[in-house]
Parts: structure tokens; sequence; C-alpha cells
């Protein structure tokens, strides 16, 4: 307190910027310039707003102090609604518009913020149909992610972490594919469901502590048998979200049917709710229940890992191989955080950054050729090389991060969160390693049957190679892969202090 | 008489008898002349009123305790004159369009109003009679005003004899209650014993006035009603009406059956999860879009019900506040009905709102957020509603009726969301005709509320709905 309010800034920002944009829009409906015009100026003030977030994250960053004592920084803390008042006056507990970061959540926004620009590069060109709005939803969009990372207070949390199924809705719903609003409906519901539960549990802790912060919630103790049910309910909400198996079945068509930019941001950042969920709620308030509830997670992760890979094998469709890798790898994640180990949690986190920036780069690697040929069909390619010798080059290397070769990031976090489950669970990280293996499978499968062999389709004579600026989108997610996966330190000093923090909080005695 | 006491317990209701015959005789004098000046004339008034009531907020006692007003009753009163009178300015409009303009429509809204406004301050079984037939038998005769339309008559019709059988019953309740407790006047019910005969009376006067808020299973008028009359009818029903007949029931049960709430709990519990199921099944294979709303508004009854069943130090500031959001916003989305106008009359499908974010940008921005608020999802105002019911429900250990709730919540979804598809994902169809000022102001108006001014006032809100109970 007492400085700028930076992270509400940071927050809203985008929102404001959209707003803004809609507003001059339907101001100069009118005027003359047609849909060319309309969408560079939408994209170039999307683009603009979005690097000034990124701008600010960083500047955020520069003031985060990872060795500081304090947990949570640069917060933001104002009465909203609720609470009680005492006799001097102030009111105390209720509901809080309280904003802050750690280093789990800077990381996130980061991620965040660092992942939105380059969607409005990767959809120039290839949505132009009502631009506008398109912009304007996906800044709405990183306005509510922003908010879930940086909200300490567990109602505002809901309310940014349910808010963001609007634009997601809209976005795959208007720009989305053939079958778009049947995915739009599954997204929206499956989500909605689970996140009901959650809202529920929020209420009845919200009931018994009579305060919805999350520092305080963390320091409350809810009674063993409550906190079984608090945790269920939660863990509907972050199971859907992450997705786990069995819950998992939206995510494929919404990833399909998503537009690419749409895929990104589900992939690189509105999967790792469910990650951050467990990790920043179900873990340090509800411990007995993160306990009891460990082997049912390990023995989900595992069929995760191994059952999605498998039907990962088995797909036609480059989209929906990659949306089933992307729910193998959250069975790393969930294995790592629930090994509630420091490893583990590390490498949690470290592999939700990572398999941000991976994922996001494969949907946009299969977004680059879709954009060309109108089909995702692997069987449609196939020695693509010849044409396309830099896209060869870029997909093999995130080829080789997805699967976890070392110097990637990729390899980081797999390990990380393997050696987190074995010192928990033998079963369970042998178990994960098999998904390792047959990640390799599938996807050097998938690289094989469209980069290399012969090609035979005369329809991909033309294609051509990667133009200037999908070029400039791949630069930052290659340098972002490897500085990770060979100096992994630069994550792990900065989640230290919120690992410890997690692990102190009813895992004292498991933690290092 | 103390006229002092008579004008602070009830100057808003006096206003309104007053404003009231000044417009029969002036009406009856300038005959259609002065039609469309009576509607905003009637609008003006009704503001006063609302005016009136928050200025003597904390009320009093009137007429040897038939007559009781406090902050509670006024804050709804002046809720639901406001809807009343933004109803009225809608009506203007669309009667001059359909030839229908009469002074005759305003007048039945001042005294619609005064219905509910005499509901609202009764501290004894007549005076809610007498309230509730006021309010009934104009707006049976509003739901026909289309005297022309065989389907407006058939509404009034319906609701004619329904709502008489509701009086009916209602009367029947409170003679066993009088007759088992030698009082009508809620204070002296609530200090009587409670038996078996008043269990009687007290079922039937649930049932009248579940009829009264369309809750199930006495719900099926809704729809028909909804679809027959005529739509600025419909948008001032499923407005102040509502929240005038809501807050009621909540009060005759706290008040005058407080200390009995273990015995009526169960039944707002059952017919709340009905409603709630009713409303959100029932509306996913409409395509009317009144219908629709007819089967969301059940729904939402059945919601504010789980603050009722939770009694009233827990459920009453919830009630007020999510009865205020929700009428509000209807408003606001019966404008968008309202405006939805092709071929020289009025379109109803759903179908017709295809590609309205092409054709009509502000009012799709302004519907989706109000639908959207309407369905609970965050971070709009209805959300902070439904919150707040689900908060009062789990307080008083309403567990499994919130998890319906919960469960209806993501059913209605269907249907909402198939709104909004259609506004954004349809074909662009024409721009509506001649979409009038009023409308798109009320419209805009009404979606600010819901977005953001309720989200940041919603702390205000609470303190001001919960303060009512220090008065109270």
């Amino acid at each position: 307190m007492g400085e700028i309010a930076l992270l509400s800034f940071l927050v809203f920002f985008p929102a404001f910027g959209a707003i803004l944009l809609l507003v001059v829009r339907g101001l100069t409906a009118n005027a003359a310039g047609g849909d060319t015009t309309e969408e560079r100026i939408a994209y170039l003030s999307g683009l603009f707003i979005s690097g000034a977030t990124f701008v600010v994250s960083l500047i955020a960053l520069a003031f985060f102090d990872p060795a500081s004592s304090e947990s949570f920084q640069l917060v933001e803390d104002f009465r909203w609604f609720g609470g009680v008042m005492n006799a001097d006056g102030i009111v105390e507990g209720g509901i809080r518009y309280k904003m802050g970061v750690d280093g789990m959540s800077l990381l996130l926004v980061l991620l965040t913020t660092f992942l939105t620009p380059l969607c409005f590069i990767a959809s120039w060109g290839s949505i132009k149909h009502r631009a506008t709005e398109y912009v304007a939803a996906f800044l709405l969009l990183e306005t509510l992610m922003l908010g879930v990372f940086c909200a300490l207070d567990l109602m505002l949390f809901y309310v940014f972490f349910e808010g963001g199924l609007i634009p997601m809705f809209i976005i795959i719903g208007i720009w989305g594919g053939a079958d778009r609003v049947y995915a739009a409906f599954k997204f929206f519901l499956y989500t909605l469901l689970g996140s009901l539960f959650m809202l529920i549990a929020v209420i009845i802790m919200y009931v018994q502590a009579g305060t919805t912060d999350i520092v305080a919630l963390q320091a409350f103790d809810f009674g063993a048998d409550i906190q079984i049910w608090l945790w269920l309910a939660f863990f509907a909400s972050f199971a859907v979200k992450l997705p786990m198996w069995p819950v998992h079945t939206w995510l494929p068509d919404a990833h399909v049917q998503a537009p690419t930019a749409g895929s990104v941001i589900l992939a690189g950042v509105l999967l790792k709710m469910g990650g951050y969920g467990f990790l920043r709620f179900s873990l340090p308030m509800f411990p007995d229940a993160s306990q009891f509830f460990q082997p049912m997670v390990f023995a989900l992760s595992v069929i995760a890992i191994v059952y999605a890979s498998l039907v990962a094998f088995r797909q036609t469709d480059m989209k929906k191989l990659i949306a089933y890798s992307s729910v193998a790898h959250m069975g790393f994640v969930t294995l790592g955080i629930f090994s509630f180990t420091e490893v583990g949690i590390q490498g949690a986190i470290f592999q939700m950054i990572s398999h941000g920036v991976i994922s996001g780069a494969l949907f946009l690697i299969v977004g680059v050729i879709y954009d060309r040929m109108h089909t995702r069909e692997i069987a449609f390619y196939g020695g693509l090389v010849t044409k396309m010798p830099v896209y060869a080059a870029v997909f093999m290397l995130f080829t080789m991060a997805n699967v976890g070769l070392p110097g990637t990031s990729g390899f980081v976090g797999e390990i990380l969160t393997m050696v987190g489950g074995f010192q928990a669970n033998t079963w369970a990280a042998a178990g994960a390693a098999l998904g390792v293996i047959f990640s390799a499978v599938y996807m050097l499968t998938l690289y094989r049957r469209t980069v290399f062999g012969v090609m035979n389709n005369p329809k991909l004579d033309d294609i051509k190679d990667l133009n200037f600026s999908e070029i400039v989108i791949f630069i930052p997610l290659i340098i972002a892969t490897i500085l990770l996966g060979v100096f992994p330190a630069l994550v792990f000093d900065i989640t230290e202090g919120s690992v410890a923090d997690i692990l102190a909080m009813g895992f004292g005695q498991i933690g290092h | 008489m103390n006229w002092n006491e008579i004008l602070s317990a009830a100057g808003p209701e006096l206003f309104l008898v007053l404003a009231g015959l000044v417009g029969v005789v002036f009406g009856a004098i300038l005959k259609e002349k002065a039609a469309s000046v009576s509607f905003f004339g009637a609008a003006m008034v009704l503001l006063g009123a609302a005016a009136i009531a928050i200025l003597q907020i904390d009320g009093g006692t009137a007429f040897n305790g038939l007559w009781e007003s406090d902050r509670y009753s006024n804050l709804a009163r002046a809720v639901a004159y406001i809807c009343a009178a933004i109803s009225l300015l809608l009506a203007e409009g669309y009667l001059r369009r359909e030839r229908l303009i009469r002074f005759e429509y305003p007048v039945l809204v001042v005294f619609a109003s005064l219905g509910m406004g005499i509901m609202l301050s009764a501290n004894d079984l007549m005076t809610l009679y007498l309230g509730i037939e006021t309010l009934g038998l104009s707006s049976y005769v509003l739901a026909a005003f289309h005297r022309d339309s065989a389907r407006s008559s058939e509404a009034g019709l319906k609701y004619f004899v329904l709502g008489a059988l509701a009086s009916g019953l209602i009367l029947y309740g409170a003679s066993l209650v009088y007759g088992f407790t030698g009082s009508t006047n809620y204070d002296a019910i609530a200090q009587s014993d409670f038996s078996i005969g008043i269990l009687f009376g007290l079922v039937l006067l649930i049932t009248g006035l579940a009829f009264k808020v369309s809750a199930a299973p006495l719900h099926v008028w809704t729809p028909d009603v909804y679809e027959g009359a005529p739509t600025p009818v419909v948008a001032f029903f499923a407005s102040a009406p509502k929240v005038a007949a809501m807050i009621v029931f909540a009060t005759i049960l706290f008040e005058a059956f407080g200390d009995a709430t273990d015995q009526w709990q169960d039944v707002i519990v059952i017919i709340s999860g009905a409603s709630m199921l009713v409303g959100a099944f029932g509306a996913l294979r409409q395509t009317n879009i009144k219908r629709l709303l007819a089967y969301s508004s059940i729904g939402n009854m059945g919601y504010a019900l789980i603050a009722v069943a939770a009694g009233e130090q827990i459920g009453g500031p919830a009630l007020l506040v999510y009865m205020a959001i929700y009428a509000l916003s209807q408003i606001g989305i019966f404008g968008v009905v309202l405006a939805m106008r092709r071929r020289g009359g009025m379109v109803e499908d759903i179908s017709e709102l295809s590609g309205l974010s092409a054709s009509m940008p502000w009012l799709a921005v302004c519907m989706t957020a109000l639908i959207f608020s309407v369905a609970g999802i965050p971070p709009l105002g209805g959300f902070f509603g439904k919150l707040l019911v689900f908060q009062a429900g789990l307080e008083a250990g309403l567990l499994p009726l919130v998890i319906i709730a919960a469960i209806a919540t993501v059913v209605s979804l269907g249907y909402y969301l198939r709104i909004i598809m259609v506004m954004w994902g349809g074909d662009k169809l024409a721009a509506f005709e001649s979409v009038s000022g009023t409308i798109t102001m009320t419209v805009t108006a009404s979606a600010l509320l819901v977005f953001p001014v309720f989200v940041v006032l919603i702390g205000w809100m609470m303190n001001v709905a919960g303060g009512s109970f220090a008065f109270g």
C-alpha cells in the first residue's frame, strides 16, 4: 500500500483498452476505410495495448523482491462488501478487493502478458471478420486472466475465474470452426458446473471464517470433516479446468473449434488456472484433505498421462493430437503438485510455464499450415520440409520440447515432477515415466508424417514457408523454451518463496 | 386521527391515490388528447412517490396498526415504483404505434402501484388483501389491454380466473388464521400460540402468494400471460409487482409467522426447488422470447425463495438486493424485446435477434450483459444477487436447496447462451425498425446498473438493505 496501484493498473489496462477500442469503432462505424483499415487499426491497437501490458508486467517483476520475507507483494486492499463492523467502526472480514502477487502468480501473469501480443500477431491476416470485436474479446479475456492470478481474495478470484468464460465462449462461438456452437456450449457448461460447486464451497468457507481473504483463509483451520467436502468442491472446478481425466472431454472439442489464438490462450493460460487453484487453495487451505486424496489424484494423473498419450497417438486431426498431449502434460502438473515435495511443486510450476510456451507454440505451428491449406488432417500433409525448411526446423524444436528433450524447458518440468512423484509414490512415477515414452511416440509420428516423407499431395506444391510476421512470433517462443531449458533457475529463484510457503502450511513435516 | 403519523407512514400511497383520481378526472374530460402527456405525468408521479418513500424511509405506523411501513418496505416500494415508472415510459411509444394509447393505461399502472404500496405496508391480513386485490384488478385489465387481440384477451381472462382463485385462497387462509388467533393483525398473530388450524391457514396463504409471485407449481399462468399480454405490460408485470409480491411474501412469513419458521420452511424449500427446476427445464424448448423470459422469471423466483426460506435475519437483506437487481435488469431486457420490431409489427421469435451484434452492436452488448447477469455469471450484478441468496441459504443450512440452485443455474445457461449465440453468431438481419430513444436509454441504463454500478455499490446496497433490520 502507499505505492501506485500497479497491479490494478496491470489487470484493468487491457479491459480499458478494449472498451476504448469498441467505443472508437462505434463512433466511426460509418467512416470510410472499409474492413482492411478496420482490421489494421484493431490489431495495431491490440498489439499496442497488450504490449504495454507486457511492459507493465515487467515493471511489476522489477518491483518484486524474491528475497523478501513477505509472501505477497504489491498488495492493494480495499473493502468491497460484507464483513462486520467492530467497536472502532472498522469493518473486519467480509469480501475485499485485494490484489497481490507472489512468485508463482507473478510468473503466470508474465506468461499471460507474454502470450497475448503473440496471439494478435498470429491472428492478423487470418481473422478478418469483425476484427475489432475479436481484439476486444481477447483484451477482456486478458484482464480476467490477469485478475485470476492477482486476486488475493477468494471471491474476487472467483469473479475473475468465472468471468473468463464469457469472452472465451464468444471467441470460440463466433470465430471458431464449423462445429463452434457445440464446442462453445460444452466448454461453458462443463466449466460452469464444476465452478458452481466451488462457489458453494467458497460461500461455506466465508460463512465459517467470516472472510474471503486468501491469506487469512490459508491460516484458518477448517475441520477435517468439512475439508474433505470443500476439497472435493474445489477439485470439481479445477479438475475440469486443468483438465484431468475423465472430465477432459470438453478440451479437444474446444481446441479443435477455437481459432488458433484461442487455442493458444486456452492451452497456454486457461488450463494453468486449474493448477494454480490447486497450489493456491487446495493445498494450503485443506492440507489434511489433500493428503487424504493424494492416491486418487495420483491415479487420475497417471491415467491421464498414459491414456491421453495413447489417445493422442490415434488422432488424425493435428489440433486434437496436441489437445490430448496437453491433457497428458497436465497430468505431470498434478503429479508434481500432489507429491507435496519442494522439488515436485517447483517442477509443477515450471511445467505449467513451460507447457504454456510449448503448447502455445505448437498450436501456432498448426495454425500456420491451417491458414495456408484450411485443413488440419495429418494425412493431408507430408514432405513439408522440402517446401518449408524454416517451418520444419521450428516444428522440430517444439516437437522435441514437447517430448521433453534435455536442453528444452519441457525436460526440466517433466523430470522434476517425476522426481517429486517418485519420492511420494514410486508406482505413480513409474506410470508417468511411461507417458514420457508415449509422448515421444506420438509427437515424432506426427512430425514424421507431416514434415518428412515424400510430398504426394499436389495441393501442397505452392505452400509457402514462414513469412516475416510468423517468424517474429516464433522467435520469442524459441528463446523462452531454450532459455528456460538451460537456465531453469530463472523460474526457481522466483517461485522458491511461494513453494516454501505452501509447504509450510500443513506440510511442514513433509517438506524439506 | 394523527395526520403527521399517517403522512409519514402512508405518504407515497396518499400521493398516488390523489394523483390517480386527478388522472381519472382529467382523462374523462380531455379524453385521448392528453393521453401521451398522461404517460409522462404518471411516470413522474410514480417517481415522486418513490422519492417520498426514500425521504420518509423510516416510515411509521398508522390506522391503528393496520398499516406499518419501515425501511425495508420503503426500499422495496421505491424499487417497485421506479420500475413501474420506467415501464410506463417504455409503454408510451409502443401503444402509440399500436393505436392503443389511452389515458386509462397510466391510471391503471398508478393504481396497480398503489396496490403494491398497500401490500408492502400491510400489518394486517385485511390490508394485505386490499392491496393484493387493488394490484390484481388493475393487472387483469392491463393484461387484456389490447382488447381487439384474442391473445391479449385470453391472457387477461386466464390471469383473472386464476388470480381470483388465488385471491380466494388467500382470503380463506386469512379467515382460518383469524378464526384460530382471533386477530388479523400480524403482531397479534405472531404472539398467539401456533396450532394446526393456523397451519392450514398459513398453507393457504402461501399457496395464494406463490401464485402471485408465479412460483411452481402455481406458475402455469405465467408463460401464457407473458406471451399474450402486450409487451410493455409484461415489462411491468415482470418487474414491479414481482418485487412487491416477493417482499410481501417474505414479510408476512417473517413478521406474522416468524416463530413458526420450521413449520413453513419446508414448504418454501419445496416450492423454491420446484420453481428453479421448472424455470430451468421449461425454458429449454421455448422459441418465443416472451415465453422464455416467463420461465426464466419462474426460475428466478425460485432463487429468491431461497432467501425467504433462510428466514428474516439472514435472508431479508439478500432478498431485497436480489429482487432489486433482478427487477431493474428485467426492465432492460424487456426494453430490448420492445425494440424487436420488424415488418411493421412486433416479432417475438428468438431467431429474430440473429446477428444483432452486427446490426445494432450497442443493443447487443447491453443485452449480453443483461442476459449474463440474469443467468448469474460474474462479474455482472446478477451474480452478486445470487451470491447473497446462496450465502443466506447456506447460513440457514439449506445446502441441498443451494445445490439444486447450482444445477438449475447450469441448465438455465443452456437457453441463456442460446440467446447470446444467436445475437453474436447468427446471420445478420436488418436492424430493427425505429428503435426509440427511450428504449435505448432504458436498456443502456439498465445494463450500466448491472455492470459496473451494482458491482461497485454492492457493499452499500447490502448496508442499506441490511440496515433496515436495525429499525424494522
